[in-house]
């Protein structure tokens, strides 16, 4: 019986007969041993470079589509250009906009390349969210703050934005789902964050431990944000659940 | 620069006084438009008076009562709040300064009722102390219970309560002047009657200078001191008191707007102890008995209900004041006794019984 393995670093050097790499000889499908053995010089950067890239996209692209929401809010005739730029944005496959990006001046095979295709990927969602919920404020609580004497920049962060937070977070709870699940794919460009090791199982035709243990951290990572930002949601919006009593 | 009625004298108030309103020649102009929808209208209200707009829709009537904290802005002519130009005054600065209401409340849902209440204390900047003792002062001025109201959210309100809550967020800087657009519009038919008793009841203790918009006639008589009734196109049909427009209606199209029904209006605005009542003899007829303090209106109603037989009329301790027969108001109504019967005080006891001349509790 012949194995064959790919020359890839994360790929176990196989030495003597001991009982340590018993599992990657026989080809099970999922190595427990590989894991520890690897958590600390594979997984565990993997997964912190993961969340840095997902951060910084989300923040980058929360920062612009807000403030592109907030144009459009004011100005209508921002609100069709924004949204088919960020439509045709949103629908490039995302392989495509990696190899479209990679050859232009100052891109390359960098994280910048990475960041700028997962932060395109947020805007329309966050755009949108953030538009749909300032819009959907009730046009009477707006007509009070306004004869109340609230300047417009008062009824904007004091009413309208609160108000606006439930869209909001669940815009931020999408896209950031998205960018955690796209930046596996990213990896083919910056090669790091999870996305490494699973391309490494990828390109070898044999063994799986990497595939299975870094797709589902980017899983449970996926599933632990949007946790977090249904907490922060109920924080900050506790009159969403105050109904009649 | 606000003169005369004293408003509350309790409290942590920022304007003391009621103001005088006037609107001059008011004009209003939409772009695009041909004809203006408000082409020239004057008023004037007299500080810690009720003036209620009224008319059909398309009379102008919101846009008006708009003009005047400038949410809508002026065409022509000027208003005058406490005898300066609400022209001198930057747009904010001017709506800090009056009360606000409107008909779907406006309330914020994401702030508690104690918030909400201290939204204009907060906007002008008040002390936190200053800010809290006022609303408390105020849920207890529209009879609500501060620990258990103070923390909740609007959505956990009933229709009733969110508008006695919009009033109270209006009163919160003790502003010399209120504008209520609708204000009891949304609300059902026995809790409006209720609010609106409310009102008066409370208008009678903070004396503000209001304006009061609804199509409802009804409710311009039972709550104006006076009432402007607007005809399509805006223009003003006729400026007077409930009662005068009631006895005298300026045209055709008051008449009608006031309804056929006047004269029974016109014994809405009294209350038996307006009248002269027939001396009982001995211990009186005994038969059904009616409040003093009930309008002539419902006596009226009550007398027909039983037949026509006499009723004795009794004060808020059960004394006999007198007897109230057909012939009696027949009578009153002939003399015009009650041209002049509609004495706020007396309008303002709504539905409490009272004995007459006595101070509301309130």
């Amino acid at each position: 019986m012949t194995v064959v393995f790919a020359a890839t670093p994360v790929i176990p050097n196989f030495g003597g007969g001991s009982s340590q790499f018993a599992c990657e000889r026989a080809n099970r499908l999922f190595c427990p041993n590989w894991v520890s053995r690897n958590w600390a010089t594979v997984l565990w950067p993997a997964l912190r470079q993961h969340v840095e890239l997902t951060l910084i996209a989300v923040a980058i692209g929360f920062v612009l589509s807000t403030a592109l929401a907030l144009t459009a809010y004011r100005r209508h005739w921002v609100e069709r250009p924004v949204l088919i730029i960020t439509a045709i944005l949103y629908t490039i496959p995302s392989l495509a906009l990696f190899e479209l990006l990679e050859p232009l001046p100052g891109f390359g095979l960098s994280r910048t390349t990475a960041e700028v295709a997962l932060v395109s990927y947020t805007l329309l969602i966050l755009f949108r969210n953030t538009l749909t919920g300032l819009r959907e404020v009730p046009a009477e609580v707006r007509d009070a703050a306004r004869g109340m004497g609230m300047s417009d920049r008062q009824s904007l962060l004091r009413v309208e934005l609160p108000l606006a937070l439930p869209a909001i977070i669940a815009g931020l709870r999408i896209a950031t789902v998205t960018v955690i699940s796209l930046a596996t794919v990213a990896s083919l460009i910056d090669n790091e964050g999870l996305g490494s090791p699973i391309l490494a199982a990828i390109s070898n035709e044999v063994f799986k431990t990497e595939l299975i243990v870094a797709g589902g951290m980017a899983v449970l990572l996926a599933l632990l944000a949007d946790g977090l930002l249904v907490l922060l949601q109920r924080r900050l919006t506790p009159w969403t659940r105050a109904r009649a009593v | 620069m606000f003169s005369d009625h004293s408003a509350q004298e309790e409290g942590p108030s920022a304007f003391p006084q009621a103001a005088a309103l006037e609107l001059r020649n008011v004009r209003k102009q939409y772009p695009g438009q041909r004809e203006p929808a408000i082409p020239g209208l004057s008023l004037s209200v007299e500080a810690g008076e009720v003036c209620v707009l009224v008319g059909p829709s398309g009379s102008g009537k919101t846009t008006a009562m708009r003009l005047i904290n400038r949410m809508i802005p002026l065409s022509g002519g000027d208003i005058l709040l406490g005898g300066r130009s609400i022209l001198d005054h930057e747009p904010t600065e001017l709506r800090k300064q009056i009360g606000y209401v409107i008909q779907q409340t406006g309330l914020f849902p994401h702030l508690t009722v104690n918030e909400n209440i201290a939204t204009v204390p907060r906007l002008l900047g008040w002390e936190r102390r200053r800010t809290e003792d006022r609303v408390r002062e105020l849920l207890e001025l529209i009879g609500m219970d501060l620990d258990d109201i103070g923390p909740r959210y609007p959505a956990q309100l009933s229709g009733g309560q969110r508008q006695r809550v919009g009033v109270a967020r209006a009163l919160a800087a003790d502003p010399p002047l209120m504008l209520m657009d609708e204000p009891f519009g949304a609300v059902d038919p026995i809790n409006r009657a209720r609010l609106q008793d409310e009102f008066l009841r409370l208008q009678e203790r903070v004396r503000k200078t209001v304006v009061f918009v609804t199509h409802d006639i009804d409710e311009a008589i039972k709550m104006g001191d006076k009432i402007a009734i607007l005809r399509q196109g805006g223009t003003l049909a006729q400026f007077a008191s409930p009662a005068e427009i009631l006895i005298e209606p300026a045209d055709e199209f008051v008449a009608e707007f006031v309804g056929q029904d006047r004269a029974l209006k016109r014994l809405g605005l009294a209350t038996l102890a307006d009248i002269e009542l027939v001396t009982p003899n001995g211990t009186g007829p005994g038969t059904d008995r009616v409040a003093l303090s009930a309008t002539v209106r419902d006596a009226l109603s009550q007398l027909i209900a039983g037949g026509g037989a006499p009723l004795t009329v009794v004060d808020a301790d059960d004394h006999v004041a007198g007897i109230v027969t057909l012939e009696l108001l027949g009578r009153v109504l002939g003399d015009g006794a009650l041209a002049n019967g509609a004495d706020p005080q007396v309008r303002a006891a709504g539905a409490e019984p009272r004995p007459a001349g006595q101070e509301s509790p309130a």
